[in-house]
């Protein structure tokens, strides 16, 4: 934030106007992202300072019309009276395309749990069960997590696997970040498990798990569907 | 840096505008030189890691170690926060994590060149927690003959 670095008087500092999570601006726009670097480099020239420098560029993001992901999750389908179960489908239903996804971007960010995507949304879905003791982690999961970790890394991964298969689709890599959230948050079984588990881990006796629900599981920009989701 | 606290969404800016800044007593500042002599090293605050590591947990105030030559399918974030995009690292690590273009400067002698090993911290957490660390690290950057540090942060 602005606000810190203007405390903090580092020696040289370079504010963007870019997205949080994006310091360089723009995602495969290596000419804007060289530019920004020459700017902030550039400051090393300077002979006095702290200095804090403003880089004029800034970066626009249009919703891409009509965009949708062609994977439609049907709101009607039996399965989706249990969430577990639509959970599973959305995950079968997206796995070619994340599968396209790597070879079309050469990698893919999941993987921090350790965790197959099944098992990580099996994981977390054995949660919703209130009357259930906490579940134990899948056998392929990275055998040193604390609980909280693996529910944190296997949230991420599933997650990721939802956005990378969603770009993978005809037109996805130009819907934007706002579209992408909105479908993830709005429109799939993951993001009502999502909603439905942070009462459930509110209700924790791991400090952990009810810092996750109350602070790192709900975006603030998504917070607004908390009154109209549907926790099933 | 990026954005100012006006632009986040309230229950998020009043978060952030309750962290407590470290002080410092001093204000060093190094003198210039040029730009193709330097020997640059990238410190991210991304929560980076390399596939199979350890991921970064809640107040974690270490870094990871990532060497040069990593391949940007062998990083993977595992930062706690939940409120920045991710979707742009998952397209491009460079948004992030600079590594490629940072090369091209190399390549281009517009810096001096590239250290061999790069770090990352994970920036959700009391940055007192990351003091011991830094300070190793800054020895580590000195006897990776680094003089110049590129901080990214997320």
């Amino acid at each position: 934030m602005r606000e810190h670095t203007e405390i903090i008087q580092p020696p040289r500092a370079l504010w963007v106007t870019f997205v949080l999570g994006r310091p360089l601006g723009a995602p495969n726009d290596p000419a804007m992202q060289t530019r920004v670097l020459k700017a902030a480099l550039a400051l090393l020239d300077a002979e006095h300072g702290p200095i804090l420098a403003d880089y004029p560029e800034r970066v626009g993001e249009v919703d891409l019309e009509g965009w949708a992901c062609p994977v439609s999750f049907d709101s009607k389908a039996p399965e989706c009276d249990d969430l577990s179960a639509a959970l599973q489908r959305e995950i079968r239903e997206l796995a070619p395309w994340h599968l396209r996804a790597i070879e079309h971007v050469g990698r893919t960010t999941v993987g921090v749990s350790g965790m197959t995507m099944p098992d990580a949304a099996r994981f977390l879905s054995t949660w919703l069960d209130r009357s259930a003791s906490p579940p134990a982690l899948p056998t392929d999961a990275l055998v040193t997590l604390k609980a909280s970790d693996a529910i944190k890394y296997a949230i991420e991964d599933l997650k990721a696997f939802y956005l990378e298969a969603a770009r993978a689709q005809p037109g996805g890599e130009r819907a934007s970040m706002a579209q992408q959230a909105d479908w993830l948050w709005g429109e799939t079984a993951l993001g009502r498990l999502f909603f439905a588990l942070q009462p459930i881990f509110s209700e924790q006796d791991d400090p952990l798990i009810r810092w996750i629900a109350a602070r790192t599981l709900i975006p603030a920009t998504q917070a607004h569907r908390r009154s109209c989701s549907n926790l099933r | 840096m990026v954005l100012r606290l006006s632009e986040l969404d309230p229950a998020e800016a009043k978060h952030l505008g309750a962290i407590k800044c470290p002080s410092f007593a001093g204000r060093p500042f190094v003198p210039p030189k040029p730009l193709d002599q330097r020997r640059v090293a990238i410190v991210s605050t991304a929560g980076l890691q390399r596939r199979g590591e350890r991921g970064f947990a809640h107040g974690d105030g270490d870094y990871r170690v990532i060497p040069v030559d990593t391949p940007a399918a062998d990083i993977v974030m595992s930062h706690v926060s939940v409120n920045f995009d991710r979707t742009g690292f998952q397209q491009d690590i460079n948004v992030v994590f600079p590594i490629d273009r940072m090369k091209e400067l190399a390549d281009a002698k517009v810096i001096g060149g590239l250290a061999s090993y790069h770090y990352s911290f994970m920036g959700a957490m009391e940055p007192q927690a990351a003091e011991p660390a830094a300070r190793a690290l800054a020895r580590l950057l000195h006897k990776d003959a680094v003089d110049t540090v590129l901080l990214v942060p997320v």
